[in-house]
């Protein structure tokens, strides 16, 4: 994988999907559900018509034809509308809705609420698998979205100030270390009430007062695989920004390859925590 | 496969846990909310912030203006950085709603660390704020009527009240509706928006239960019998009601203790007596030198004499010249007493008690003067309480508090009040699965610590974590089950400025650092006999003890209680003995105790022991770093 400048523009797609909108899709079969859980949790119950694409499957090997592969078996064509949920805050959901996007797929979105959340509203469940037609998808990536460290390194060096890079772990960490530069943007800002993500407006204000706005370059990371960050991929899609990566391998790759990491010296901020 | 979702009624699996941190949008049936009585909040001051900060950031706002205008907001500095901000958040006389303990956990998770920390003087602080987004905090308050205006900077600062008032068995009357409305008079109020310093008022239920003389304004209710003529021309008694007002005490880098203004204050001359209060200090008190422009240096200065004259002189000219609708307005409208239905299988006072219940029980609550109720202490480690136990705590308020509301206390704690002698049982289940059921919380195994080193930029030494280390162990110890430390305290600051009360603790300690050769360790200066009862003193000092020997010179000393206390004796009253020159035993005077401790004090040479010379929470050599103080900003 390697990255290349391809600023998006335009108006803003719609990242999230209503969960009475998703009724009515499942009712219409205009849509394919992908349940982003583990396989027993899928089993005991899941949104009618789902089909299973747990996480840690889809990460054991990302590369495009591989993924190509598995969304086709699950009946996703290059044209097939996807609503992508989890159980995890959106996390899941939203490193496959973007891996989809990677290979080249665009009608995707996240369901706007989690499972939980879409059991207490008394919406349907299903213990059932859905018959699946298998489809061809292509595999076509879209370098734009991803930053590999290279790119990342890159940016920084040459465009300096014009590169947000944005730290979705949490605070406390962020504080011990983070890559030179990073701004913290905990993965529990992005939430709304009740929903996945915080409303474009609220969104779009909370990137204001940072000083990120339409013009900004964003790079996301996060821990280990771009879960929080994919989240935080898709929040700052939603206030609107367009010209946002993924640095999919995120905080365990930079420090594997031992590059400069900042820290937030001479403080005991670990000893306020009440965990 | 049924193909029609349905949206109207649960479905059987309803009840699972959401995700950590969101809601469902249904819920099962619980006790109707509480509406809180005040809005503290004024949304406005949320653009105003952001905005500022934008200004500030821009270079078009000078660093010295936008310090005071953040602290005026109630956004304090941070150790070591300027990017991050500690939010206050004020809860006027300790009164927090259910849905506001959940707006707060949600605010810690969101823009803070996951976990919030309550202060000494009833604030909830959220720390490590990033600074751009301290005006979304400012906004989440705001929709739970929450502010931290006023909660830093020179203004009145938060308005406390005893956690017991309305419940204490001593009281003459509750006081926290005088808080509240003393809390709605001055904040945003322009005669107090710059003071030479900050002004704290605390109120309390009686002598024993609060911090009536070490405070600017202390206040402990009182009653007399007054002559009255009814309507038919009779004369009669009736009761009147006023306060004891203290003047002029505080802790601080010197501490005083406050003076009494006269024998009884009448509930009507309470706000007289406060806004000339405020009058003087703001004439005064000195804008010049930082280090002593507390009223408590006015007092001192000026002598209590002349200081008292001043006040009852200005009190007439504010009594004659105040508008008629200058008035607080307590709002006397009880909290309505209401027990929330139980559902039915829920385990009854029939139900055996968890392990730890009885302990607990005698070391956490307190019988109120309603019979049946009781009044439950949540102890914290150091005041602090994670995003979780916040949604938990506010829960358990809601399903055991009858009055449905928190009271934060005075010490770093909790209080649920009106729960019924029934619930005690369930509400300890409830709070060991919370994680919040520590007992000793009225206890000396409660010990206060300052942050500290963990965000304060004046901090010598992690006084917040020595403060959770001396909780583990004395309740490894059950030191919490001897009756006869129950009434000492333990109080921790990280510096000489007593944030963290050293001065009215039984055994108090500041930080500091010392060295042997190039190496230096923190070192605390320990203090005993302090207390903030009838009977209040400060702490007389007694020796220098390195951070790592805190707990072994704690242990010793109350070994040294044990070998020579009279019957009858607790810690304390053993103590007050000693620092009076009243004791008569072998130990009889701090040079002895001093002389006990000496073999734990001497620092053992670095290859020998080299945690020695490491502070607590920390794995890299000591050294003292210090930065800008905020308060006299």
């Amino acid at each position: 994988m390697s990255g290349s400048d391809v600023a998006g523009a335009g108006p803003a797609p719609a990242v999230t999907t209503d969960a009475d909108v998703l009724r009515g899709e499942i009712r219409d079969r205009s849509a394919v559900v992908v349940d982003a859980r583990r396989p027993e949790d899928y089993k005991r119950s899941h949104i009618p018509t789902a089909v299973n694409l747990p996480l840690a499957d889809l990460l054991s090997d990302d590369g495009p034809d591989r993924v190509a592969g598995i969304a086709g078996s699950l009946g996703i064509g290059d044209e097939t509308r996807v609503v992508v949920y989890d159980d995890s805050f959106g996390a899941l959901a939203s490193r496959i809705a973007w891996t989809l996007e990677y290979i080249g797929h665009a009608d995707v979105t996240l369901l706007d609420t989690t499972y939980a959340q879409w059991r207490s509203m008394g919406m349907e469940t299903d213990d059932a698998a859905p018959p699946v037609t298998p489809r061809e998808h292509s595999a076509a990536p879209e370098p734009g979205i991803l930053a590999t460290h290279e790119y990342l390194e890159k940016a920084v060096a040459d465009r300096g100030d014009d590169v947000v890079l944005v730290d979705n772990r949490e605070r406390l960490n962020f504080l011990e270390q983070h890559i030179p530069g990073a701004v913290s943007l905990p993965y529990r800002t992005l939430a709304g009430p009740d929903r996945i993500l915080r409303g474009r407006e609220d969104m779009r204000r909370l990137l204001a007062n940072r000083g990120i706005g339409d013009g900004s370059e964003i790079i996301t990371y996060c821990g280990s695989v771009g879960t929080l960050s994919g989240l935080a991929y898709y929040a700052m899609k939603s206030a609107g920004l367009s010209n946002i990566r993924l640095y999919v391998r995120s905080f365990k790759e930079w420090k594997s390859l031992q590059k400069p990491t900042a820290t937030q010296a001479d403080a005991n901020y670990w000893d306020l925590s009440a965990e | 496969m049924s193909q029609t979702p349905r949206a109207s009624k649960h479905d059987s699996a309803s009840t699972s846990a959401p995700a950590p941190g969101q809601k469902p949008r249904l819920e099962s049936a619980r006790p109707e909310e509480r509406k809180p009585r005040e809005n503290w909040a004024r949304r406005s001051e949320a653009d105003h912030f952001a905005d500022t900060v934008k200004l500030y950031r821009q270079g078009r706002y000078d660093a010295d203006s936008f310090r005071r205008f953040r602290l005026q907001h109630g956004a304090y500095g941070t150790r070591m950085t300027g990017d991050y901000a500690m939010v206050r958040i004020k809860i006027p006389a300790g009164v927090a709603y259910p849905h506001q303990l959940e707006a707060i956990s949600r605010l810690s998770e969101q823009f803070s660390i996951g976990s919030a920390h309550i202060s000494t003087r009833e604030n909830i602080q959220l720390h490590w704020v990033v600074l751009e987004d301290v005006s979304e905090i400012f906004r989440g308050l705001a929709r739970v009527g929450l502010t931290s205006r006023e909660a830093c900077g020179n203004t009145v600062r938060n308005v406390m009240c005893s956690p017991l008032a309305g419940v204490c068995p001593s009281e003459p009357f509750d006081s926290t509706p005088y808080a509240v409305a003393v809390a709605r008079f001055f904040l945003r109020n322009p005669l107090c928006q710059n003071l030479p310093r900050k002004f704290k008022f605390n109120f309390t239920c009686c002598e024993e239960h609060g911090m009536a003389r070490m405070v600017d304004v202390g206040l402990i209710p009182q009653t007399r019998m007054i002559p009255d003529v009814d309507g038919s021309g009779q004369r009669e008694q009736r009761e009147q009601r006023g306060f004891k007002v203290f003047l002029g005490g505080g802790l601080g880098n010197r501490s005083f203790v406050g003076h009494q203004l006269e024998e009884f204050t009448p509930e009507d001359d309470l706000l007289y007596t406060s806004i000339a209060t405020i009058r003087i200090f703001d004439r005064l008190g000195d804008r010049k030198n930082m280090a002593r422009n507390r009223m408590r240096y006015l007092v001192d200065e000026m002598g209590w004499e002349k200081f008292q004259s001043l006040i009852l002189m200005e009190r007439s000219i504010v009594r004659a010249t105040q508008s008629v609708v200058t008035r607080l307005k307590p709002d006397f409208a009880p909290m309505e007493i209401r027990r929330p239905l139980r559902i039915s299988d829920e385990s009854g006072p029939g139900a055996a008690a968890p392990d730890g219940y009885s302990r607990w029980l005698v070391t956490n609550t307190i019988r109120q003067k309603q019979d049946p109720y009781h009044t439950v202490f949540v102890t914290l480690e150091a005041g602090d309480i994670t995003a979780g136990q916040l949604n938990s705590l506010a829960e358990l308020v809601r399903k055991y508090s009858c009055e449905g509301v928190a009271r934060i206390g005075f010490v770093q704690n909790v209080a649920l009040r009106f729960v019924h002698s029934d619930d005690l049982a369930p509400l300890y289940a409830g709070l060991l699965g919370a994680g919040l059921a520590k007992s000793g919380a009225l206890t000396m195994a409660a010990p206060i610590g300052c942050s500290g080193t963990t965000s304060c930029n004046l901090a010598l030494t992690n006084s917040h974590r020595l403060a959770k280390e001396i909780q583990r162990k004395f309740l490894e110890l059950g030191l919490d089950k001897d009756p006869d430390l129950a009434d000492s305290t333990i109080k921790i600051s990280g510096c000489p400025n007593s944030c963290g009360q050293h001065g009215i603790a039984t055994i108090g300690f500041f930080g500091g650092g010392a060295r042997v050769g190039k190496d230096m360790y923190a070192n605390y200066q320990m203090l005993l006999g302090g207390r903030s009862d009838g009977l209040t003193m400060l702490g007389q000092t007694c020796t220098r003890v390195p951070a790592k020997r805190v707990i072994p010179v704690i242990l010793r000393i109350i070994e040294v209680f044990r070998a020579n206390r009279r019957p009858g004796d607790t810690l304390k009253s053993w103590i007050h003995r000693v620092v009076s020159d009243a004791e008569d035993s072998g130990v009889s005077s701090i040079k002895d105790i001093k002389a006990e401790l000496q073999p734990l004090l001497a620092p053992p040479a670095k290859d020998d022991d080299p945690d020695f010379y490491l502070d607590y929470g920390s794995d890299t050599s000591y050294h003292t770093k210090t930065g800008k103080g905020e308060c006299a900003a």
